[in-house]
């Protein structure tokens, strides 16, 4: 039954996951972005516990309870609070021309399968067909990280990227070892608190976290 | 391991003690004391891999051999020095108010965490612990470049995370891709990514993995080595942050860098038969000399003029890598060594000069021999060096580089000597305008450290004249490995 269904449920994921990239890249509201990040992060949960349960990879369940304890509950909450304290929370970003950013979007998921087609055909992985959309929803966070002028929804398009990566690397090689996952883990949890820090910083000196105040250093 | 551990212990342990003591009166003291403490670790574990040969630790999970183990007493050293010099730099930054209390206890926590991250990447064999120890090492700096919190450091500082972050995103990509090559072979689980174990696989590794893999990995960690046209952080990261801080940045985090990207180098060549990733280096590499040389000389502020010329050296290194071979891997470690001792000595009269001045504009500091004749002619041996006069350590190397370039690759020579004429013409320039003069400094509240600048254009001086014999051989070793 699993082994049947399995797969094609790994699949129907997986094509939420690019949905989730593509909601992501034109949603203007922040507190919904967060939720979709939150939501991207319980289908990333939810395709690992997926793949787990086809393949028998133990260690994967714990990945899995990273990316639920971190990913799901941990980061949208410390966002949340942080959009809260910033008074940022109803703000909506003025997003120029959103089907040009679409269609642009549609050719980096084409470039991503072109790409990913000649590694997945080698790869052993039951999930191997979803290289293509990990690396899609890669591209498609960077650019959104790049179309976005406010802080949040920079680092946002910045945690998306870390999920569109782990979600390759279960696709692939059904995960990194532990030790490496872990440091990832860390690393991420770090970089929020961090980021959470600067936006204050950012704040009190600029009173908005809009990233377009920081484009004086320029090349003269 | 044994004592060898303490290059790994004491920045981590240092960063933890740092954190506690806080802005005490003593606390510049206890981040020197911990960096001599690692560099006297590392000074053992190089004696032990003279001896020995290469050496691997906790079931493999730490590697050095004859490449690493350079850059580790390199990395140590400078680390040490650049502490000794941040002791009078952060406090009389202090009293000229710039950075608050508690500014300096997180400056000096992430200096030492900022070290065990790069002792880290150099050391492991693990290649994601190399991923996520150089993410670590962004993001110990990135408060740092910030410490200032004036407009022009958060920009620089927000630019920095965001770019490298998404560079290094890239990285992890690529680093998936070589699992998945490897596990094909080495079966899945940690031994699948050692380098050790890829390294003793290569040639079946599947090559169009493995090709797709390094261009991420180029990409990646090629935005923290600087390489043009990815290298737009670099000069904001050096201009805004402390200067010690530049120091440590130019001098060894782009080394550090470049090293990671040189181990999967020669996997990936290995597995391709054929010198793809060489070519990519190649290209890459002329391209940010090129690049880095014209955009040097419209620079007004000096720390971004010097960030301009690491750009433009780091390019260099990493075309000599890409040439490959005997003579232009061991040109690339030589020049490795010089230029990061040579800028980071440069950097330390810079902040000094800076200090003095109360500016980083250029058309603001004028007349140093006069007010300081130590600090003046340091800064412009400095610039002596890094231009690559003889007698100094920079001009061999240079000269190995360029001589290999002509007999492999004649189209490049030119574009290389062009590129070093300007950026030689403009830093020339600028620095004697600056040294010479009439004085507009003041005196500092505190005696500025020119110790270390002297130390490093010691080393440099010598690496020109004479080289000793078991350097030579250590190189050459290093060089073979890179191939």
């Amino acid at each position: 039954m699993l082994a049947h269904y399995g797969p094609q449920l790994v699949n129907l994921l997986a094509a939420v996951l690019l949905l989730l990239a593509f909601a992501m890249l034109s949603q203007r509201r922040i507190l919904s972005l967060i939720n979709l990040f939150a939501f991207q992060g319980f289908i990333l949960f939810m395709a690992t516990v997926v793949v787990a349960m086809i393949t028998g990879q133990t260690h994967l369940y714990w990945s899995a309870a990273v990316t639920l304890l971190l990913k799901v509950f941990l980061l949208p909450w410390i966002l949340h609070r942080l959009i809260r304290r910033l008074n940022v929370k109803w703000d909506v970003e003025t997003l120029v021309n959103i089907p040009t950013l679409m269609i642009f979007g549609l050719v980096l998921v084409i470039l991503a399968f072109n790409l990913a087609a000649p590694i997945s055909l080698l790869a052993g992985t039951v999930t191997r067909s979803t290289l293509g959309i990990a690396l899609a929803s890669l591209l498609l966070s960077f650019l959104m990280m790049i179309t976005r002028s406010k802080a949040v929804p920079q680092v946002v398009a910045f945690l998306a990227m870390e999920n569109s990566l782990f979600f390759a690397a279960t696709a692939t090689v059904y995960g990194m070892p532990m030790v490496v996952e872990l440091g990832i883990a860390l690393d991420v949890l770090v970089a929020s608190l961090i980021l959470g820090v600067f936006l204050f910083q950012i704040r009190s000196r600029f009173d908005s976290v809009d990233t377009r105040h920081l484009e004086r250093l320029r090349e003269q | 391991m044994g004592a060898e551990a303490a290059i790994l212990v004491a920045p981590l342990a240092g960063g933890a003690l740092l954190a506690l003591i806080g802005h005490r009166r003593y606390a510049p003291e206890v981040n020197a004391a911990v960096s001599v403490v690692t560099f006297g670790a590392a000074a053992l574990l190089v004696k032990r891999v003279i001896e020995e040969g290469s050496i691997s630790a906790l079931e493999e999970q730490f590697f050095v051999d004859s490449l690493n183990v350079f850059l580790v007493a390199l990395t140590a050293f400078v680390s040490m020095t650049t502490s000794l010099f941040s002791r009078p730099y952060m406090r009389i930054e202090r009293s000229h108010g710039r950075v608050t209390d508690a500014g300096m206890r997180l400056y000096h926590a992430m200096y030492q965490l900022f070290c065990f991250t790069m002792l880290l990447v150099l050391t492991t064999n693990n290649l994601g612990v190399m991923w996520v120890a150089m993410e670590a090492a962004t993001l110990t700096t990135v408060l740092l470049v910030a410490l200032y919190r004036t407009h022009a450091s958060l920009e620089a500082a927000w630019k920095y995370f965001i770019l490298c972050g998404v560079g290094i995103a890239q990285a992890l990509f690529g680093t998936i891709l070589v699992y998945f090559a490897a596990e094909r072979i080495l079966g899945s689980g940690m031994t699948a990514l050692l380098w050790t174990h890829l390294d003793s696989v290569k040639a079946g590794l599947e090559p169009t993995v493995m090709s797709i893999a390094f261009v991420f990995l180029l990409v990646g960690y090629g935005t923290k080595v600087g390489l043009v046209p990815l290298h737009n952080w670099l000069p904001d990261a050096h201009a805004e942050g402390p200067t010690p801080i530049s120091a440590v940045l130019s001098g060894l985090l782009l080394n550090v860098a470049l090293y990671a990207l040189i181990r999967f180098k020669v996997i990936t060549d290995g597995a391709l038969e054929r010198p793809f990733a060489g070519a990519l280096l190649t290209g890459f590499g002329l391209l940010s000399v090129a690049v880095a040389a014209f955009f040097l000389s419209r620079q007004r502020d000096i720390k971004r003029m010097f960030a301009y010329s690491s750009i433009e050296h780091m390019g260099l290194i990493t075309f000599a890598f890409g040439l490959g071979g005997p003579v232009a891997s061991f040109a690339g470690l030589l020049h490795m060594t010089v230029h990061s001792l040579t800028k980071s000595a440069i950097f330390f009269t810079v902040g000094h000069a800076a200090q003095k001045s109360g500016t980083q504009l250029m058309e603001g500091i004028r007349g140093l021999v006069r007010a300081s004749p130590a600090l003046g002619w340091g800064m412009m041996l400095g610039a002596v060096a890094i231009l690559g006069l003889p007698p100094f350590g920079v001009f061999a190397s240079e000269f190995l580089i360029l001589t290999t370039a002509i007999a492999q690759q004649p189209w490049a020579a030119p574009i290389l000597l062009v590129s070093l004429g300007v950026s030689f013409a403009a830093i020339f320039g600028k620095v004697q305008a600056m040294v010479f003069g009439e004085p507009t400094v003041a005196r500092l509240p505190h005696r500025p450290a020119l110790i270390p600048v002297f130390a490093h254009l010691g080393i440099v001086l010598l690496l020109g004249l004479y080289i000793p014999p078991y350097l030579v051989d250590w190189y050459r070793r290093a060089a073979q490995l890179i191939g």
